[in-house]
């Protein structure tokens, strides 16, 4: 075994990256922090996968106890509510996707043009859900001992508690991680105002665009299984 | 690599060590230096692990008479209700569960040993991720306080599986600080195991194939996939327990329509594979020790680096025998139990490997590898003993007896806590830059294994017998083996405190050894070994390059003409 | 039997299980002197009678692979041990093999051992199956558990039931010999589990769904009953006896032990005590004062009692209330327990001799 006492950039292989600003003091190479940071990213993914399919399979769990339960209790949600907040994500996706194209080619404004009209979307997406919950919380729609919608009309039949424990379960987790969203969204468009971000160094905004796909891509299975049961 | 000199930072200055490099509280407690936060790891989880066995020596205390008794006294003692000793003993039994389980085994090796040794042994600068790896020191720190509280909040009493619906509706003590301090912990494990991963794919020194990394490494890489894979799915099962029993949502809960043996599968499916996040880091250290003390290339290098592997994948699969007499399905019942049998081959190739190692070795006694050799006597029987418990109809009798309690302490403790001694011992003075009295050390080794077999072995006549587990009183006939039992557990701590004692004596300003200690303490081949006694902030003066695997010891015969390379 | 060989013959013939204490067992003027009263001491068939027809088969592969186990571990032991003596460091420069490793050897002993496991798990599976479907004329019971006693009730005999008790390790279920007998069990709080180790079963015990279990007794005696899944504080005391009786005895004795009737010449207030052993209520409340799952009956007769709605006087309508809606008015500090619903267990005639008791507890 030898030692190498030359600056490791000395030697950069090829590949390597170009060196930048935000270059940590234990990598030899940009190219080993980008893609240390993006398969860092792509397990906490996987973290977060297997974190909402627990709560998938409870659902599956209690559609499959309770099949006409679920049929009767799903029809108390808003499906235009949920359609328009799908159409939202998806959208806000796409703007996503355009603001990782423009660090890559580090066109600045359109960094933070399209940096801001995701966070738009996400807090539209936050205002339905706001109006949704508020309509279940007033039909007495709640999870476990706290449900009584029959004080208001509604009889569904079964232990639609459960139904509203999984839904408000899941949807709160998902609503929990639109915030999260927001919050580093927020902390990258100001990293773009300061003009952190260019061809040479664009992972935050890679692996932030990343984690916002996963929230869009969760609410691409809740909004089915929750809402269009029928 | 060849000897000892040349495998130094030849040529360089000694530096100050990552021990003095920066000074003052502060410089320990936001570090975001592996080796440091490897060495706050190892105070904690040994304060826990005090902590753990104080309560298991106050419970075997009670064990020694069939009725209630010592603990009722003591509460008298201390002025207290000698009518809730049924409850202290309960909750006893669950600190040390949870305390041992949450707050010692998962962290120890990972967090102490892995975060000191992995970026050393990869010839890496840190991990990856060195400021996540300070948060999760803290996450686990926050975990820990949780813990803490709920110890002084009334206590918890539902065992350390939470079973539902026990925890969530029945029992008055406090579980939803205890599940959210094994909430937050369990993040601290995720951030660790992500950590781990991403430093073994990307942090590898030039020349570091897969294939040339220590066995060590190899299984904290398969621990922290399963880190990665499962404690996500503990998590969320705590957080549905919590909402369970503060809203009542009625998922577990019979009464409300809800289904308790859906605890028990989400809570194994993290559980089991938990079991290997215990183990597997033991098993790479022991791939050491027995390699290094004996001077011998390991055997079946590929074999052990991937049984590591397979091991993690099934461990996902093997949950169900945890529930075998839960009413589950009979034919759930079968496919768990055949592969919990598939589980135990690549186990039995491990242990029959590290024997083959000690073939034609030049195999020294020092303290380490007592703990090695000791390793292969207390696991070996606590693998064969699982043949047991994997066995439907056996387990039948045997599921929730001493026998259980027996066999998980021969895995857990004869294994994971017997291989963490001996990895302490083999890197201490690489940690610390100290020696410890070999003398001690080897006094101490043997009140551990006779203190050790002495209270678990006939744990499994007792479970045999019918002994069910978690009992404050028990019918007279079995006492003797109790009384037994209790004694081995004291013999047990007098070598655990001895070991305490012998190494916080090393660390004494009058202990320093006046010439600094040698690079290379045992002769090993791996990186850590090149750099200075104890490594200096950047672990490496240069870029480590690598050119040969970890076990080519210089003692190695070539010229035999044995070599299957 | 095939195991009989390894029993003292006294063993098998001795006093079951729980009535014999270690200190007989060890007592060479119970057994005979010499190799079997050391056998005596280490062999662990001695205080666990094979009591059913599967306590054998299990038994048996249970021996089994302790034969197996042993003869691995000795081998691995041994090789280990004799390397250790062998090839011990004699000098610093000592030479040690190049070997790395050995297709041949990996590949035997991986495949040997998969085959052994193979054959364990066929052998344990088969025996498991057999667990798992009663024969269809099986003596049909009924068991509930609650926290912390067991209760036992037999449809083909009205009227009859069982319970264990807290206080005492009494008759909780009554078999006979030789015929099989289908368990149906369930829970009316948390997880139980019942557990016969004379008879090597054991099913788990869950609210809200029926768990079944079988098995046929070959001896006459009595044998201990644990609960085996932690259900709490008293966990340890929700222990019974199984007794099993030869078939003509045990319609015979069923219909002795169900009754829960004053006997000739019994004070009502000790009737009344009976009642509060044999009825569980001893599991939760305490005659001493000291708050147990629920408050303690001492001096509770008469006394204006805070509850969660208001107060009330402790009388015979409040006990009464009490035991068949335990949740209508809750004693202040006992809010979050959940007592189950006596209704329909107690006559009129239990309500006097209860209450009877109760205003003895001064």
């Amino acid at each position: 075994m030898s030692h190498d006492h030359d600056s490791p950039k000395a030697h950069r292989p090829a590949g390597a990256g170009e060196p930048h600003a935000f270059m940590a003091h234990h990598f030899n190479t940009p190219g080993q922090q980008a893609g240390a940071a993006k398969f860092g990213m792509w397990v906490f993914l996987a973290t977060e996968i297997l974190m909402f399919s627990g709560l998938f399979l409870a659902y599956f769990i209690v559609r499959m106890h309770y099949p006409d339960m679920v049929l009767a209790a799903h029809e108390h949600l808003n499906k235009t509510a949920g359609g328009i907040n799908t159409v939202v994500l998806i959208t806000s996706s796409l703007t996503m996707a355009l603001a990782v194209r423009a660090a890559q080619v580090g066109d600045q404004p359109a960094i933070k043009r399209n940096l801001l009209l995701t966070i738009g979307f996400a807090f539209t997406f936050m205002v339905v859900k706001y109006f949704e919950y508020t309509a279940k919380i007033e039909h007495g729609m709640l999870p476990g001992k706290f449900y009584h919608a029959w004080d208001h009309g509604y009889y569904i039949e079964g232990s639609p508690h459960i139904f509203f424990a999984v839904y408000f379960c899941m949807t709160g987790l998902h609503g929990f991680h639109v915030l999260i969203g927001i919050g580093v969204l927020t902390w990258i468009y100001l990293r773009a105002g300061k003009g952190h971000f260019g061809p040479s160094y664009y992972t935050p905004v890679e692996n932030v665009g990343l984690y916002w796909h996963l929230v869009d891509l969760i609410w691409i299975f809740l909004f089915p299984l929750l809402y269009l049961v029928r | 690599m060849a000897d000892d000199k040349s495998t130094h930072d030849a040529g360089h200055e000694r530096e100050p060590s990552y021990l003095v490099a920066q000074k003052g509280l502060k410089s320990w407690l936001f570090t975001v230096d592996h080796k440091r936060l490897g060495l706050m790891y190892l105070a904690t989880t040994l304060l826990f692990f005090f902590v753990g066995g104080m309560a298991a020596i106050f419970f075997r205390t009670e064990l020694l008479t069939p009725g209630p008794g010592e603990i009722s006294g003591v509460l008298t003692a201390l002025g207290m209700d000698p009518t809730t000793s049924a409850t202290t003993y309960n909750k006893l039994f669950t600190v040390h569960g949870a305390v041992m389980v949450f707050l010692v085994i998962i962290p120890s090796v990972p967090g102490a040993l892995g975060n000191f040794l992995l970026p050393l042994m990869l010839g890496a600068k840190d991990v990856a991720f060195p400021r996540l790896n300070l948060l999760s020191f803290w996450v686990y720190s926050l975990g820990a306080l949780f813990f803490i509280y709920t110890l002084f909040a009334g206590g918890l009493d539902t065992g350390w599986t939470f079973y539902t619906p026990y925890s969530s509706n029945f029992s008055g003590t406090a579980v939803i600080s205890a599940t959210f301090g094994a909430f937050i912990l369990g993040f601290s494990s995720i951030l660790t195991g992500l950590n781990f991963m991403v430093t073994i794919h990307k942090m590898r020194a030039p020349g570091m194939t897969w294939n040339r990394m220590p066995l060590f490494c190899w299984s904290i890489y398969a621990t922290a996939v399963i880190q990665v894979l499962a404690t996500p799915v503990l998590a969320i099962t705590l957080l549905l327990l919590i909402m369970e029993r503060t809203l009542n949502i009625g998922i577990f809960d019979p009464a409300m329509g809800g289904d308790p043996v859906l605890f028990q599968h989400f809570f194994w499916f993290y559980s089991h594979p938990a079991v290997y996040i215990m183990i597997l880091p033991g098993f790479g250290i022991i791939s050491e020790l027995i390699a290094v003390h004996s001077r011998k290339h390991i055997f079946g290098y590929k074999a052990i680096a991937l049984s590591s592997v397979a091991i993690a994948i099934i461990s996902f699969v093997v949950w169900g025998h945890h529930m075998f007499v839960s009413g589950q399905s009979e034919l759930a019942g079968i496919v768990f139990s055949f592969l919990t049998f598939a589980v135990a081959v690549p186990t039995a190739i491990k242990v029959f490997s590290w024997v083959a190692t000690l073939y034609k070795g030049s195999i020294q006694f020092n303290t380490p590898m007592l703990y090695g050799l000791m390793f292969l006597f207390t696991f070996t029987i606590g693998g064969l003993t699982g043949v047991f418990l994997g066995t439907l109809s056996v387990d039948v009798h045997l599921h929730d007896t001493y026998f259980v309690v027996a066999h998980f302490h021969y895995v857990m403790m004869g294994g994971t806590i017997i291989a963490f001694v001996g990895g302490l011992h083999h890197w201490w003075a690489k940690m610390t830059g100290r020696n410890y009295d070999e003398k001690q050390a080897r006094w101490a080794s043997l009140f551990i294994f006779v203190g050790f077999n002495m209270t678990f072995f006939n744990q499994f006549v007792l479970g045999q017998q019918g002994m069910p587990r978690r009992y404050y009183t028990y019918v007279p006939q079995f006492q003797q083996q109790h009384v037994l039992s209790t004694v081995g557990a004291y013999i047990l701590l007098a070598g655990f405190l001895w070991i305490a004692f012998y190494l916080l004596a090393s660390l004494r300003k009058s202990a320093a050894p006046k010439e600094p200690l040698p690079d290379n303490t045992w002769g090993g081949a791996s990186l850590e070994w090149s750099t200075q006694t104890p490594p200096i902030e950047h672990n490496f003066h240069g870029q480590p390059r690598v050119d040969s695997d970890p076990y080519n010891f210089p003692q190695i015969d070539r010229t035999g003409g044995m070599d299957h390379h | 039997m095939i195991l009989s060989m390894l029993m003292a013959p006294e063993a098998a013939a001795a006093a079951p299980e729980g009535s014999a204490t270690a200190g007989q067992v060890l007592d060479p003027s119970v057994h005979t002197q010499g190799a079997n009263a050391v056998w005596e001491t280490v062999n662990p068939w001695a205080t666990l009678p094979q009591a059913s027809t599967f306590a054998e088969g299990t038994d048996l592969l249970y021996l089994f692979i302790v034969v197996l186990s042993l003869f691995f571990f000795v081998l691995i032991m041994g090789v280990q041990g004799y390397f250790m003596w062998k090839y011990h460091r004699k000098s610093d420069d000592q030479k040690t093999s190049s070997i790395t490793h050995n297709g041949k050897v990996e590949f035997l002993w991986s495949a040997i051992p998969a085959v052994l496991l193979v054959w364990i798990f066929v052998w344990g599976e088969v025996d498991f199956l057999k667990q798992t479907v009663p024969p269809p004329d099986a003596v049909q019971v009924r068991v509930t558990g609650r926290q912390w006693f067991w209760t036992v009730d037999y449809p083909d005999y009205p009227g009859v039931q069982l319970t264990s008790s807290v206080d005492d390790n009494v008759v909780t279920l009554v078999v006979p010999k030789g015929k099989p007998v289908q368990l149906t069990m369930t829970s009316e709080d948390v997880l139980h589990d019942f557990y016969i180790p004379a008879f090597r079963v054991k099913r788990d015990v869950v609210p809200g769904r029926y768990t079944s279990l079988w098995f046929e007794a070959t001896q006459v005696g009595e044998f201990n009953l644990y609960c085996a899944e932690y259900c709490g504080d008293q966990h340890s005391a929700m222990i019974g006896k199984v007794k099993v009786l030869e078939p003509e005895l045990f319609g015979e004795y069923l219909a002795e032990a169900g009754k829960l009737e004053q006997e000739e010449g019994e004070p009502l207030a000790a009737f009344g005590e009976r009642i509060y052993k044999r009825r569980g209520c001893n599991a939760c409340h305490s005659l001493d004062g000291s708050p147990k799952v629920g408050p303690s009956w001492k001096g509770m007769w008469g006394k204006q009692e805070t509850t969660d709605k208001g107060t009330v006087l402790v009388d015979d309508n409040y006990i009464k209330e009490s035991v068949e809606e335990p949740n209508a008015q809750i004693v202040a500090g006992f809010e979050g327990v959940k007592m189950p619903s006596y209704k329909g267990q107690l006559d009129e005639k239990h309500f006097a001799a209860l209450i009877e008791f109760i205003k003895t507890l001064e």
